[in-house]
């Protein structure tokens, strides 16, 4: 008998899995339910991109592209990267086509933690951060944010977490799961604590362009001084409605995506070439038509925010106003129930799934996510059940 | 032109002309009195023409025709295509009128009960206007996509029900 549990490496095999799968095998159990625990948008990929593959594919190119990918995606990156957020890579080694910016965390990660380095990251926050660290072999050291701090990141906790084994900080905003985003001048103070230091940021900007009202995304990069000690991590998966695609992109210094890349070209060789070619048509396209699909997406998940946050706030649940991606981070503290209690209770009595908020950290607890890319209609629906649920209770 | 407010509001008539002024009030981010203002004016300068249901026919068991026509026309002094596109689009049957770029003038959409209708319509209304030279008659088989809704398929919300 082989004893697999001696057999797999440890690091990995303790890692807990994603509360979020958890929960997904509970929901998918039952068919007719509402489900707002989706973290993709609801819009399918526009047209013209998915033809913009399948030509890829007529004319034959069906083979590796540089480990870097296509040198025209890349232009059409860095290009994007300056006209849209005001950052200056350089295609030819500045900019590495990722398999999702999922894979640009790992590669970051791995090409920076050595064993016992500490990496930070504010909790609550995205499931696969932390796992991310522990496989590269490092510690993750959490940032705590709150809902009196719209879930920013805020000075002090990080001036408080840093330690001579600091080598890096993941900066993810705007933020999934709490719609938090930073400003600039929250942007400058984190810089201000950075600056001397030999700390690497990673930000994952893959919200970056789902904000609402009068700010738009500032890429940390932007801030004076901190490009070269940024890793810049986004995608086409939310702006671009392209997640089943998994298309990303990093932009750093030459000398981490040196780093980077090797062990892209070594374990991934190259980003699937058809989806290079229907993110280079969706960059042209947007720079075409000044990014109009975009804004009319961003446009609508406004509207379905609105329609949310109230609704939280009229049945009493307090829901700080979420400014960037697409979900809302609602306090349940008030129920006196527990996130995964109050997520399994509302899922049974009235089928609307949300995701408890422990799934995101320790800090999750009392919250759930709501997400708002979904229909209209089952927004409304949705939020009517929840109500009569809190209401009941 | 129209303010990003005017736009929002449009948005959601566009996918919904029911929505409530109060909810649509919510959904911009302003208030009631506000919106039910903006639609009046709206309406006034007729950027809002009427509120009709997107109805897919085809699923109704009721004759109904439809027919795509290509006119080509004269145009007149000084009137250009316009007296002769009212002409047009005074009759009953027509249910839209464009002036159209390429190889003729004007696209008219006419519906009726029966094919024959339409034909004896184009044949007997149509084509003996003066200015009138020629038409070319397309029937409607089967609507596939109509006003951005797919009719049949490809709605369905096919992701993980949870997903991080």
């Amino acid at each position: 008998m082989m004893n697999y549990d001696q057999l797999v490496c440890r690091r990995i095999a303790d890692v807990p899995p994603s509360g979020i799968r958890k929960f997904f095998d509970i929901v998918s159990e039952m068919k007719d339910a509402i489900s707002l625990g989706v973290g993709e948008p609801d819009f399918t990929t526009p047209w013209r991109y998915n033809d913009a593959a399948i030509f890829s594919l007529r004319q034959g190119h069906t083979h590796y592209t540089s480990n870097w990918g296509l040198i025209e995606l890349r232009r059409a990156i860095a290009d994007y990267q300056l006209h849209r957020f005001g950052v200056e890579y350089d295609p030819t080694c500045e900019v590495l086509v990722t398999v999702g910016a999922s894979e640009g965390i790992d590669l970051a990660l791995r090409a920076l933690v050595e064993p016992g380095d500490e990496v930070l990251a504010p909790d609550p926050t995205y499931v696969s951060y932390v796992p991310g660290i522990v496989f590269s072999g490092g510690t993750c050291v959490t940032l705590p944010t709150s809902a009196e701090n719209q879930f920013k990141l805020t000075p002090e906790a990080l001036r408080a977490a840093i330690t001579p084994k600091t080598k890096a900080i993941i900066l993810p905003y705007p933020n999934n799961p709490t719609g938090g985003v930073m400003s600039r001048a929250d942007l400058e103070a984190i810089a201000d604590v950075l600056r001397g230091t030999n700390i690497i940021v990673i930000s994952d900007e893959i919200y970056a362009e789902l904000t609402y009202g009068e700010q738009t995304h500032v890429s940390f990069a932007s801030i004076p001084g901190m490009w070269e000690r940024t890793i810049t991590l986004n995608g086409f998966s939310k702006a671009f409605a392209m997640t089943g695609w998994r298309m990303g992109f990093a932009c750093g210094p030459k000398q981490l995506m040196d780093v980077m890349v090797k062990i892209h070209q070594y374990t991934m060789l190259c980003a699937p070439t058809a989806g290079q070619y229907a993110a280079l048509e969706a960059l042209e396209a947007g720079k075409e038509n000044h990014y109009a699909d975009v804004a009319q997406m961003v446009r609508t998940y406004d509207r379905r925010r609105r329609i949310v946050v109230d609704a939280f706030n009229q049945m009493g649940l307090s829901c700080f106003e979420p400014l960037g991606a697409f979900y809302a981070f609602p306090s349940i503290r008030s129920t006196g129930m527990n996130s995964q209690e109050f997520c399994k209770r509302l899922l049974d009595a009235k089928k609307v799934a949300t995701v408890p908020g422990d799934a995101f950290g320790a800090l999750g607890e009392g919250h759930i996510r709501v997400s708002y890319a979904t229909a209209t209609d089952k927004i409304i629906e949705a939020m009517k059940r929840i109500g009569d649920f809190v209401s009941e209770l | 032109m129209i303010t990003d407010f005017e736009l929002s509001i449009l948005e959601v008539l566009m996918s919904d002309a029911r929505t409530a002024h109060d909810r649509i009030a919510l959904m911009v981010g302003s208030t009631e009195a506000d919106v039910t203002a903006a639609i009046a004016d709206m309406e006034q300068r007729r950027i809002i023409v009427n509120y009709p249901a997107t109805i897919n026919w085809d699923l109704v068991s009721r004759d109904e025709v439809e027919a795509l026509i290509e006119v080509r026309v004269t145009p007149q002094r000084g009137e250009g295509f316009d007296a002769i596109a009212e002409q047009i689009y005074r009759f009953e049957e027509v249910s839209s009128v464009y002036l159209m770029s390429g190889a003729y003038d004007l696209m008219v959409l006419i519906r009726g009960r029966t094919m024959k209708q339409l034909a004896l319509f184009v044949a007997e209304k149509l084509s003996t206007l003066e200015n009138v030279n020629s038409t070319a008659t397309h029937f409607v088989l089967k609507k596939y996509k109509l006003n951005g809704v797919i009719l049949e398929g490809g709605q369905d919300d096919n992701r993980l029900a949870v997903s991080p």
